[in-house]
């Protein structure tokens, strides 16, 4: 058996992320760090209505949170505010399609915890609870 | 003027024969263990060694067959579970050759030793204004609970800054005790970059202004002869779990006048001498700092695993590490896109190599690593961010080696680290 984590779509994502960078004037925005291993991550959204027009990200990390963040900014990118406020951890696991050990939880959840700090933050969803065991 | 070996060697009291790894290899049961399918390679043992079947048993044994609580039975159960705790404690000082065993404080860890002191002498001893002299690549324990006391106190910090080749800057160092610090705090050997600290000369320049001086040892005790009295150092810590021991265990040594002034870090039982309800007299020393029904089990496995080390010899120790890591540093540096942060002489570092391979996410290294050849290392900042930070990095592989460590385990690191290249297809 090979590398689970490192399938070719991962690291296609990993090398040439979608949606990389900031939005001028977002609409919601958010940032964190990953105190394990130093990861960062922003997230910008552009809304228009309730539909999410633009999204990016940028940051530095690890090949799964990067891949991660980028695979969620295109389930996020067109889709109305309310399905964006559902997105949860199953979903990116879905996405991902592999195995996440424990210790790297915390690398593929982590864009989607600045998402949700991000539209808390815009008054869009209510707080997280964010020491919930992963 | 500071020579360019910094490791001062001791006599062995009886020159040890030298074990292979090979051979050492056979106390440790978890070597024989396999992760994903393959033999395990643990290269972490900065973090946390593995133990040999001595201790594990030491410790088995006192459950199974003395377990008691210490310093209170007057029955046979309790005064071989004490002599069993303070055995330890003498055995533990004759390892550093501290002058007696009154000297050796047990606590949880190394973190624990270093905020007992902050606390305690710190708060005796550290006014408004005082200066603290730390560096650059301390671990976060031993760099916290500093800036905390800074804080309770208004005493100033300053640091010592790490060359771009990973070494102190002694020359600066000398201008900061210029400034007639009140103390010096500084790690033995840094577990990010394994760089071994002039600490004798340091410690001699620290006296000649009138500073106090604290040494982390947590990597150089495990690792390197030390010697506390040749050494001059007035506080120095290390723990159990780093050098074949159990976890929850670790020690301060001090000096006697300094620990006999110091007022007590926790209150309970054991570190009183007698207790009215509204004042207490205090234990004598060790027993002072040692409040509540202390780690009996993990004091009588550290005794056991100091008595595995001395039989080994630290000087064997040293040797052999130094002769793992000059293979894996030869290793390492022929890997293309591969960086190495730290001293590379080496007389100048321990078995602790930092590493990048190309923009591969240590993170994702450690990963692959696990996964495709059974290698455990470290990935991430190595509780030193400033000293990433100085370096420009967010986090940096880490493989450490021990007594058991051998070459065959390095070969397979680089076949993982090759595995990663392909994987990353660079």
């Amino acid at each position: 058996m090979s590398m689970d984590y490192y399938r070719e779509y991962i690291l296609d994502h990993y090398r040439n992320p979608r949606n990389y960078g900031t939005l001028e004037r977002p609409d919601v925005h958010s940032e964190d760090a990953n105190p394990l291993c130093g990861d960062q991550l922003s997230m910008d959204l552009v809304l228009e209505g309730d539909r999410v027009t633009a999204v990016r990200f940028q940051g530095r990390g690890c090949a799964i949170s990067q891949a991660a963040a980028s695979m969620l900014s295109e389930m996020i990118e067109g889709k109305c505010i309310e399905e964006v406020v559902q997105l949860g951890k199953d979903d990116v696991l879905d996405e991902l399609g592999i195995p996440i050990s424990p210790a790297r939880t915390k690398c593929a959840f982590l864009s989607l915890r600045v998402l949700h700090r991000g539209l808390a933050l815009a008054g869009l969803e209510k707080p997280q609870d964010e020491d919930e065991e992963e | 003027m500071i020579t360019p070996d910094h490791i001062t060697a001791t006599e062995p009291d009886i020159q040890q024969q030298r074990r292979s790894a090979e051979d050492v290899r056979k106390d440790f049961p978890i070597l024989s263990r396999q992760v994903h399918g393959k033999p395990l390679v643990y290269l972490d043992s900065t973090a946390s060694s593995q133990k040999p079947a001595s201790v594990i048993e030491a410790m088995t044994h006192y459950y199974q067959h003395y377990n008691a609580n210490v310093h209170r039975g007057v029955y046979e159960l309790s005064e071989e579970a004490t002599a069993g705790v303070e055995r330890a404690r003498v055995k533990v000082a004759r390892f550093i050759h501290a002058r007696r065993s009154k000297q050796i404080i047990f606590t949880r860890n190394t973190s624990e030793s270093i905020n007992l002191v902050a606390y305690t002498w710190g708060q005796a001893n550290i006014h408004a204004g005082d200066l603290l002299v730390l560096t650059e690549m301390e671990h976060h324990s031993n760099l916290v609970p500093w800036q905390l006391l800074a804080q309770r106190t208004g005493a100033r910090l300053e640091f010592v800054p790490v060359s771009d080749d990973g070494l102190l800057r002694l020359d600066i160092y000398e201008q900061l005790l210029q400034q007639q610090p009140k103390l010096v705090a500084f790690t033995h050997m840094s577990n990010a970059l394994g760089t071994i600290n002039p600490a004798q000369e340091m410690i001699a320049q620290a006296h000649a202004v009138g500073a106090i001086t604290l040494v982390d040892a947590a990597q150089s005790v495990p690792h390197l002869p030390v010697d506390v009295q040749a050494l001059d150092a007035d506080f120095l810590c290390f723990s159990g779990h780093k050098m074949l021991g159990p976890t929850g265990i670790g020690v301060l040594y001090g000096k006697r006048a300094l620990l006999e002034a110091m007022p007590p870090f926790m209150g309970g039982g054991d570190m009183i001498r007698t207790v009215k309800l509204r004042e207490s007299t205090w234990n004598d020393l060790p027993w002072k700092f040692e409040a509540g029904t202390p780690a009996i089990a993990e004091a009588i496995g550290l005794g056991k695993a100091v008595e595995y080390l001395q039989a080994l010899g630290m000087d064997n120790v040293l040797q052999h590490e130094r002769e793992i890591t000059a293979y894996a540093l030869a290793q390492l540096q022929a890997i293309p896109g591969l960086t190495i942060y730290g001293p590379m002489a080496i007389n100048q570092r321990g078995g602790v190599i930092s590493f990048t391979l190309s923009d591969i996410h240590p993170h994702d290294l450690a990963s692959i690593l696990d996964q495709e050849v059974g290698v455990a290392i470290r990935a991430g900042h190595h509780c030193a961010q400033p000293l990433m930070d100085r370096y420009g990095l967010s986090a940096t592989a880490r493989a450490s080696f021990y007594v058991y460590t051998i070459k065959e385990d390095i070969d397979t690191l680089v076949q993982g680290l090759h595995k990663a290249q392909q994987i990353f297809s660079l």
